[in-house]
Order: C-alpha cells, then structure tokens, then sequence
C-alpha cells in the first residue's frame, strides 16, 4: 500500500492509519539498515533533491542517507552552494528542478508555507523538512516510531513537550501526530513562548515544568534559542534555565523516571542537563537511528514505488 | 445619438473615456435620495456639464445625446478615500493612469492618492506632477500628503504649502506615526485648515515581524502574527489626541472589533473622528490564508467572523462612515515568492461596488441606499469636499449602476498593471455600469 498523498507537507490532518502505515514501513527499513550491506534497489532511477535553505545537519544528513540507502540519486542544494544568495528565487529554482526532472524534492525552509508554495510549482512529489515555526512532519513521525519502540502503544501515553512552543515546528508536527495516535499533550514553557490560542489544540497547557514532570511519562525538551531572550520572550538564559530547564535536580525529586527526548541540537546545561541527555532513559539517539529509516519510509511511499 | 463609444476610444489606459454632447439626455434612470432612502424612476437632462432637469423629459424634441439607462441607478460619482498609486517611483506596479483606468472601471470618479511614493509625496511638486496627470481626464484626483517629511515620522511637511497646492488630507499610510508629540503637533497644524489626518493605526512594536493576524490561523500556519490590540492602542491613542487637540482625525481600513468599539464611544462622548473600512475587511477573514495565498496578505491583515460582524455592525449604525479600497498593486513577480516575502496589499477599485452590495446588501442584509452613501456622499463629507449630489443645478459628477447585475471577477480584465486579487473568480452582485464627470462618460466595461 501507497500514501494516497502526493507530498508530506505536514502531519495535520494525517490520519491514524497512514501514520501507523509510515511507522511500521519504517521499521522495515530499519532492519535493512542493521544488514552488512544496508541498502536496497527500491528507489534506482530515482531523482531526489535536497533544497536546504536552511542550515541544517542532522536532517540533512539523516534525508540524504535514507536516499542512498534507497539507491536513489541524489542532488544536494544548500544556501551557500546555490544561486539563492545570487538572488534567485523559489520560484526560479522550482522550475529549474522541474526543467531537469526531479521526482521529490525535500526543502528545508525559513519561510512558513515555502513547502506549500514549491507543491503547487512543480510536478514531482514534496517533503516539508521544516518550514518555519509551521511543521517538520518526519521529526515528528521519527519521534513517534522512537516512542512505539519504547512503550509498544501511544495511547494515553503523557508527552510533555518543553520550551519554545511558538517558534518550533517540531512541536506542531508532534501536536498533530501524537494526540492522532492516542497520546496525551501538554505544552509548557513561559507563557510568551506558547503560542496564541494553542487552546484550540487538544493539549493541556502548563507553565510550571514542575507540574509538567509531575505529570508526564515522556519529556520533549526543544531547544530554546539565544536570540528570544533579545526579544524578551524570556529575561535571561539563566532564569530560563533555573525555572524551566531540565535539570538532574528535578528529575531526582519526581515520583518516577521519566523518558527525555530532544531534537538536537541541544544547548547542554540550558535546556537539557547533559547527564540526562546521555543517561539511560534518553532516547535522542535512537531518534536520529530511527529519523533514517522514517525518512526512507516517506521516500518509499511517496514515490509510488510498490 | 449614440450610445457605443466610439472605437478609438477603447482599448487602453488614455482612451476608455470620452466627451459627451453639451446636452445629454439620460433616459429612464432610477435616481434615489440616499439620505430619504427614496427613490425616482426619472429621465435626467444634462446641459454643459450641469443637471438641468429631473423628470420626465421629452426625447422627440431633444437635440443632442440620448442614453437609455433602462432602469440604471444614478448615484453621486463614487470617490475613493485610499488609494495606491504607486507614481512616482514603482511605474511597474501602477501608473497614476492606470491606476484612474482601474478607477472608472470599478465606477469611482474620484480617487485620494496616498503619499508612499518614491520618493513620498511630501512637497508641492509631486502633488502639482499628479493633479496635472488627471487635468483633462474623468477621474477627479484629490492627493493626500505624507504627514512628516519622507514619511519617518520626525519632521512636518510644510502643511499650508501643500493644502495651497491641492492636499486634501496628510497621512504616513503603511504605518503610523509613532512619536505622540509629532502626531499632536500634525493634528493641531492640520487644524487650522480643516483638513483630516488620516492614520493607519499600527503600533509598530507590538506588529513587529508580523504577517497575518495573531490568533488561531497564525500559531496554526507558524507565521508571525499582527494582534489586533497593535491596531486598537493607537486607535485609542489617536482618539484621544482627537478629544483634547481638536482637528479631523480619520482611522484609516478600520479591521478590529476593538477598534470599532473605539470609534463608537468616541463618537458618542462627539470626538471628530471618522473611519473607513476596505470591502477585503468585510469579505475574507484568516481563513482564506489556509494555504499561504499571498493575494490574501495585507496590512492591516483580514481578521476574523467576530471582527466582520463587529464591522457590518458599525457600518449600519454609522460607527464606520466611508467604503475605502486600499487599492495596492503589487507585481506577479513580488507576489509569487513566499509568504514572509511578499509584500502587503490588493488591488480594491475594481471589485469595491460588487464586493459591498453581495457582502453588506445580500449576505448581511444593510440597506443598499447606505451602502452606496458610504462610496459616493460620506467619503466627499469626511474631506470637507461638496457632495456631488444629483440635484437640478449641481455639476454633473456620477456613477451609474446596476445593483442587482451579476458578474464574474476576472483579474485578467483588469484595468490595474497588477493583478494581486484574492477575488478571481468570485460571482458579484452589482456592477457599475458608467460614470459621467463633467464633459467626460466613461463607460466600465469598455
């Protein structure tokens, strides 16, 4: 079975079925990446385009080597290798891939909807890897693949996910996959950093981190960028880290051991205290392990490739 | 005797309009008295550019021009308080003649050029290079001047100079003025010759970055919004100036709930304040930008149903005194990019008439008379200026319609060098059918 859906450029509105479908596709494809020789013929002949407009490891990486794991070819175009800086547009660079016959491109972009505006430019398939504060549907797809593995089902299970909620795409794109698979959601972070009416999400929200650990099985923690203290989202990294920070501390005083999650990069000591992201009850490694085999399940059932 | 324009005076942008005979017979019209809400099924006889006779005239005897309006309604030349020129300075976008094209094909025989030029119009020769553009053409130009010198808010512009030259009202639309004492200082300048200041509320600090309004449809699409308290505040802190300074303050594209609420105490406790509202204000709320349509991007940004409702509701009971478009062109090229980069603004002057009756007359029920008053008597009142009333021995100066006409938006027949429309499309109720200014008859679909 294929997705009926021609481009991933969320996870809102993607129904329980086809989330599950990607996942246990994904698992598939994770057993291909533990052969010795881990890669298969499924995409050869293919054309896929990384459009990177946006600096960007971890997920570059991750698209780039679920391809050729695929056996796809592979065009790499990030900021400073492109015309982009020479002034080209979107538009321009659209119908430059279009000219040379991409089957799916995945585009990583600064501006909200840029994925949007590139599906309705050109004939081959879509992959949002980040649009803005909107969506990075495969984060969040790896997220709950790495979720499955640990806990079996996601039903009723407590994510709170942690930090800046407005500015993150990755919390969207979970808002909309975790609560559609069963999950309980709680938002919490400084009240400046949820977004306005998060309320019409079904999601608690929560200011005291306090409260969210008292509450959660499963932490998400987001990376809290340096540059919304400028803009007064918070007053300083310290109190930040002091009052909202995911400390050793906090986590010995609550009633049970809490699974941590992140979605790099960390700001170690800020958000996320380094001896919790590499204790045992971390999972941000297995996400980027599962963040490969989830992207080439995406690549797999987008192409149409049966 | 013709009613056909004559075939070299269609077209394009110079020749969509046309003299008429010194007398005119304007046949089986529908004259209504927007103020009595009556209205006279009469013939209107036309001599030298003034109304002569309302009634019943005889045509065997008539020399001179007949035009049977077949039952067309005859309302005072619809004039247009907000509009983007674009010259001097991006001719690509729009032309003042272009732009006057567009204006006789939405039915307006005057517009008000707003002062973002480039460079702004903040001196007596650009006010004087546009008045001349429009010296022999249908479109009665009424400039309106940038409140402080190149619009940044610090310096006046030599005010008394420029009402000499022709300004009709001073504004730093696309933003506001941000400084409290310069606004004051503009205000009780103005007064002294009873002309408005017209400002486009925005508290730039609390709008900062944003591109949409703030609310449901923002956090959802991850842009950054505009909240509607960055309109409200400098609506309330405008007001207030008004009532202690005195002079004309006018709320340009009025868009929050807030802000009409504002407007209405402060109409009630007798501030002189006025406020317009753009058709696209009324007709589209968030919603439409579900899939980052930049033709649905403007400043201030559509709202929501609570704000339209709040907007219809002040529009009847006067709270809102005038229909202004915001005419804003802007190029395929600037528009077609993404969300964050596209700039503010659509075009309005074509689809203004249909969008206010299908939305205000048939979808929420306001009578159509008040309708027609807020595009063709309030805007004339708002300035100061004589409302061309059609009355025996007025000027003539006006629109002709048909209010219940039914049509399709198609932007590719726009008259605007812009096509950015988030109507394409659309079936509207109710077309202007021409307008007569003076010795000129223009008709608008020509």
């Amino acid at each position: 079975m294929s997705l009926i859906r021609k481009h991933l450029l969320g996870l809102e509105g993607v129904e329980k079925d086809e989330l599950n479908h990607i996942i246990q596709t994904a698992t598939s494809f994770k057993e291909v990446l533990s052969r010795p020789f881990p890669k298969v013929p499924t995409l050869r002949g293919k054309t896929i385009v990384n459009l990177f407009f946006e600096a960007s490891t971890r997920t570059r990486f991750s698209f780039e080597l679920a391809e050729k794991r695929l056996s796809a070819d592979t065009l790499n175009f990030s900021v400073s290798a492109s015309a982009v800086k020479k002034g080209e547009s979107l538009r321009d660079t659209a119908q430059n891939i279009e000219a040379m016959k991409v089957d799916m491109v995945v585009i990583r972009h600064a501006a909200a909807g840029a994925p949007h505006f590139l599906a309705n430019c050109i004939k081959g398939s879509v992959i949002n890897a980040g649009d803005g504060c909107h969506e990075h549907p495969t984060q969040a797809l790896l997220d709950m693949m790495t979720l499955l593995e640990k806990f079996g089902d996601l039903q009723g299970l407590r994510v709170a996910i942690i930090g800046d909620v407005l500015h993150s795409r990755v919390a969207r794109s979970n808002v909309y996959g975790l609560t559609k698979m069963g999950a309980e959601v709680a938002l919490c972070g400084p009240s400046p950093l949820i977004p306005i009416r998060a309320d019409q999400w079904p999601v608690k929200i929560m200011n005291n981190v306090d409260d969210a650990i008292f509450w959660a099985d499963v932490l998400m923690v987001l990376r809290i960028q340096m540059e919304r203290q400028q803009a007064n989202f918070f007053p300083s990294l310290r109190e930040y880290h002091n009052y909202f920070g995911i400390t050793v501390d906090r986590l010995n005083r609550a009633r049970k051991t809490l699974t941590i999650m992140h979605p790099g990069p960390i700001n170690r000591g800020i958000e996320l205290d380094s001896e919790l992201a590499d204790s045992e009850h971390s999972l941000i490694l297995d996400q980027v392990t599962n963040g490969v085999a989830v992207r080439m399940a995406v690549l797999y059932l987008l192409s149409g490739e049966k | 005797m013709s009613t056909k324009l004559n075939k070299s005076y269609s077209g394009n942008a110079q020749q969509i309009y046309r003299t008429v005979d010194d007398a005119l017979l304007l046949k089986n019209a529908v004259v209504p008295d927007l103020n009595k809400k009556t209205e006279l099924k009469a013939d209107v006889l036309i001599k030298n550019g003034v109304i002569e006779q309302i009634g019943n005239v005889d045509d065997l005897s008539f020399k001179g021009e007949v035009i049977d309006l077949n039952g067309k309604m005859i309302i005072p030349g619809m004039l247009d308080l907000h509009v983007h020129f674009r010259e001097p300075g991006r001719e690509d976008k729009e032309t003042l003649m272009s732009g006057a094209a567009a204006a006789l094909a939405g039915g307006f025989t005057g517009v008000c050029t707003m002062p973002n030029t480039t460079p702004a119009t903040d001196n007596r020769e650009i006010v004087e290079f546009i008045i001349e553009q429009f010296e022999h053409h249908p479109i009665d130009v009424y400039p309106i001047a940038a409140i402080t010198l190149e619009r940044k808010g610090e310096q006046l512009v030599e005010m008394a100079e420029l009402v000499d030259a022709g300004v009709v009202g001073f504004s730093d639309d696309g933003s506001s003025v941000s400084n409290g004492q310069v606004l004051r200082r503009a205000l009780e300048y103005a007064r002294m010759f009873n002309i408005p200041i017209i400002e486009h509320c925005e508290d730039e600090q609390l709008a900062v970055g944003g591109v949409m309004n703030e609310g449901a449809m923002s956090t959802k699409l991850g842009l950054t919004g505009m909240s509607s308290i960055a309109e409200d505040v400098v609506v309330a802190r405008n007001i207030m100036l008004a009532e202690y300074i005195g002079g004309k303050m006018h709320i340009a594209h009025i868009s929050t709930a807030g802000a009409v609420e504002l407007v209405r105490q402060a109409k009630l406790r007798g501030v002189s304040v006025t406020a317009e509202v753009t058709p696209h204000h009324f007709s589209l709320t968030e919603d439409a930008l579900e899939n980052y349509d930049t033709n649905c991007k403007m400043s201030p940004p559509l709202r929501t149903q609570k704000d339209i409702d709040a907007i219809v509701k002040g529009l009847k009971d006067g709270t809102i005194d005038a229909i202004a478009t915001d005419h804003a062109p802007h190029t395929e090229e600037e528009k077609n990019v993404e969300f964050d980069h596209a700039p503010f603004g659509i075009l309005g002057l074509e689809t203004a008439l249909g969008l206010a009756i299908t939305e205000l007359v048939k979808k929420y029920k306001m009578s159509l008379y008040d309708v027609l008053k807020k595009l063709s008597v309030t805007p004339y009142q708002i300035l100061g200026l004589d409302v061309p009333y059609i009355e025996v021995g007025h000027k003539v100066n006006m629109t002709i319609l048909d209010p219940k006409q039914k049509w399709i938006v198609d932007k590719n027949k726009s008259r605007s060098r812009s096509r950015n429309t988030p109507f394409h499309g659309w079936e509207l109720t109710g077309k202007p059918w021409g307008v007569i200014n003076g010795k000129f008859l223009a008709l608008c679909d020509s």
